[in-house]
């Protein structure tokens, strides 16, 4: 991978009048986009042909900030505007920005619905385990125990895994990172924008204002260093199944690659049958 | 984020507050950066860019 200077990616992809981003200092959103922004500029895709969509949220900022279509669409309803973009207009590629609440709780149903009928869509979840834009409520994601605004003595509920939803729905394309794995995440996003069907790149992201104060797990630094221990690899993962080991560590890496046949082009063989 | 992840430690925490209430990092041995434009891609608000002297 050939390295592209942050100037560049300032000057042909960013709306200068914006900057700086209203993210919290420390915030992994600015590095989802920035890990985004790279892999299209590396696969020398045309921006006036991309759009990108989002709902409500802290994740929900970033079409704000690119100089591209975007759409800020209603709560949970990102994956429902995109469905339609990308049906009006085949030829437009569709970026969708969520946030874990966005895509698991307000618009569940719309991701469940997009991987079953495989529209052609990339999206990318920015997971930071908490509502953070409200004031950090308990979202479907927060693991076991962790402390909220509204669970101070812990959380009951269990989490939902995006990706292994994603999976067994049969997404063909789904894959898991943090922010302390950028080379990982930007191959992972190319290989997202190339597939054709509906593609899920889930990214665990630091939240040190809303989760990290409340479970007092320090800074960003203190945060990523944390992603990096609690995480393992698939691979290794599966070599210490295979051994009868077992961990209670989050599962990262690549889940799903695929071919199947998207609904756009199901569509048009259809059509054309019917003719 | 820099100050940790730069593998060479070009960067210093500054010792001044600055307005927005934070310590930023300062360049303090740019002697020593072997431009692997890590801080670069670690940075979450596009702040930082490393330039080559032998560019120019």
């Amino acid at each position: 991978m050939s390295f592209i200077s942050n100037s560049l990616i300032i000057e042909k992809y960013l709306r200068k009048d914006m900057l700086p981003t209203i993210f919290c200092t420390g915030c992994g959103i600015g590095s989802v986009m920035n890990f985004t922004l790279r892999a299209i500029h590396d696969l020398n895709i045309d921006i006036n042909k991309t759009v990108f969509v989002s709902g409500i949220g802290c994740s929900s900022r970033i079409p704000g900030y690119i100089y591209s279509d975007g759409l800020h669409s209603l709560h949970g309803r990102a994956i429902a505007y995109a469905t339609g973009v990308k049906l009006a207009n085949p030829e437009l590629k569709v970026v969708v920005f969520t946030g874990d609440g966005d895509c698991g709780a307000i618009g569940g149903n719309h991701f469940l619905h997009a991987i079953r009928r495989n529209i052609d869509l990339t999206v990318i979840s920015i997971n930071n385990f908490i509502y953070g834009m409200t004031g950090g409520q308990v979202a479907p994601t927060t693991p076991l125990k962790s402390k909220t605004t509204t669970t101070p003595y812990g959380n009951i509920e269990y989490p939902i895994d995006l990706s292994m939803m994603a999976k067994v729905i049969g997404a063909p394309y789904v894959a898991r990172w943090t922010t302390a794995h950028p080379i990982q995440c930007i191959s992972s996003i190319k290989k997202a924008l190339q597939k054709k069907g509906f593609s899920f790149v889930e990214i665990l992201s630091p939240c040190p204002t809303s989760y990290g104060r409340l479970n007092k797990m320090g800074t960003t630094l203190d945060m990523t260093k944390h992603f990096k221990e609690s995480t393992i690899n698939i691979k290794l993962y599966e070599k210490m199944l295979a051994e009868g080991k077992t961990t209670d560590k989050m599962v990262i890496g690549e889940f799903v690659d695929i071919e199947k046949e998207d609904f756009n082009t199901k569509y048009k063989k259809f059509y054309s049958d019917l003719k | 984020m820099c100050v940790e992840y730069c593998p060479k430690k070009v960067y210093v925490k500054s010792e001044k507050l600055s307005k927005k209430g934070v310590f930023p990092p300062e360049v303090k041995f740019p002697e020593n950066c072997i431009k692997c434009h890590l801080c670069e891609l670690m940075c979450p608000d596009f702040a930082i860019i490393v330039e080559d002297k032998n560019d120019k």
